[in-house]
């Protein structure tokens, strides 16, 4: 596909035309966000940049612009590795109710556990 | 405060209040056109800053002007002679370097007038200026990663960068003005003597020029008349779309 952009005195639309998957070969982030401190980072998108500072700016402007973040991880997304086959691996657990500790009472004060 | 006081205030308003909106709408023609969605997101918000920033500044000049001035009169029905904008922000973006270059050549500037005003003996322009200052400085940050990145990168992002920052050097100068009018409001300190700061940019430009490899200009030519509403050619095309709308159908609203 073609973009969009200026042309400079002289230059072809074909000089400057690409494939998509070469305009700027961008690696892709994981994003990760926390609230606020104390609270755990949740996953919370995926951004493009060339490095991992750009990584963090783009990714307070695609996901912390409603405010309401404290601070912000970005993890190469090549660098998680993701779990497989769900029969096998989370299936077994949910049948066993006696491994989750219902008979605690948790006291409100104990807030985010 | 006196008549000529807020004669002058209203002035100092509108002018930093029409940078903004210029800029703000110069950014968001671009939307859509960037690199990576990613980009158009950062350019974009930006572009919300300016005129969120353009807004407060509008409806305080409006409340001190007193009679039918208003945010949209000021910002949809005023002509190309009565915007006050510094000329770099209605310059056109020629390609991503050239917006790069006037985010970062007026970023560094503006972050240095909102740490001015944000000191200023009238309250409410000094809480405006405190809520732009940090994203200004968000601003500069971004601006200047690019600048640095492309400056830095393959020899023809660096001829690009080298060529938007010469291009637009010779609206730099005109920044740090101080018209006449401001002189009553300096003495009691609502606003600062923004000339005062200029070797704060220099020093902040040239680290930034020097980590990206490129050169300062020597570009002895500075242009100069936007704050009397003396423009360059391509303020009267920006405004006719900008104001289209409310010149076609005056007053409308949704």
């Amino acid at each position: 596909m073609s973009y969009d952009v200026p042309l400079a005195e002289g230059e072809s639309v074909e000089e400057i035309s690409v494939d998509s998957d070469q305009t700027t070969g961008w690696q892709l982030w994981e994003v990760f966000m926390r609230p606020k401190r104390g609270l755990a980072y949740t996953h919370c998108g995926s951004v493009h940049a060339a490095d991992a500072e750009s990584a963090v700016l783009n990714a307070r402007d695609a996901y912390t612009r409603l405010g309401g973040t404290a601070s912000l991880w970005v993890v190469p997304s090549s660098a998680i590795h993701a779990s497989d086959d769900p029969t096998s691996m989370f299936e077994p657990a949910d049948d066993k109710p006696y491994r989750h500790p219902t008979f605690y009472e948790i006291p409100d004060e104990v807030g985010q556990l | 405060m006196t008549d000529g006081a807020n004669a002058a205030l209203v002035e100092v308003l509108l002018r930093h209040a029409d940078d903004n909106t210029i800029l703000g709408q110069r950014l968001g023609e671009y939307i859509s056109s960037a690199p990576e969605l990613e980009e158009d997101l950062a350019i974009a918000n930006g572009a919300l800053d300016h005129i969120g920033v353009a807004m407060h500044l509008y409806e305080y000049a409006a409340e001190i002007a007193g009679g039918d001035a208003s945010v949209d009169g000021y910002s949809m029905r005023r002509n190309e002679r009565e915007f006050t904008n510094a000329l770099i922000v209605e310059q056109p973006n020629t390609d991503f370097a050239h917006i790069v270059a006037r985010s970062f050549l007026f970023g560094v500037y503006q972050k240095l007038l909102w740490e001015q005003l944000s000191r200023s003996s009238d309250e409410r322009l000094a809480g405006i200026a405190a809520r732009a200052l940090k994203e200004a400085t968000y601003h500069v940050t971004h601006a200047r990663r690019w600048v640095v990145r492309l400056g830095d990168g393959t020899p023809e992002s660096h001829a690009r960068m080298q060529t938007a920052i010469d291009e637009m050097w010779r609206f730099t100068s005109e920044l740090f003005e101080q018209p006449d009018i401001d002189s009553v409001l300096i003495e009691s300190g609502v606003v600062f003597d923004i000339t005062r700061e200029r070797a704060k940019w220099d020093a902040a430009v040239d680290d930034a020029l020097e980590e990206a490899t490129l050169v300062r200009p020597e570009d002895p030519y500075q242009a100069t008349g936007g704050r009397l509403g003396r423009h360059t050619e391509h303020l009267g095309h920006l405004l006719a779309e900008m104001q289209w709308l409310q010149r076609t159908y005056p007053g409308a609203s949704w």
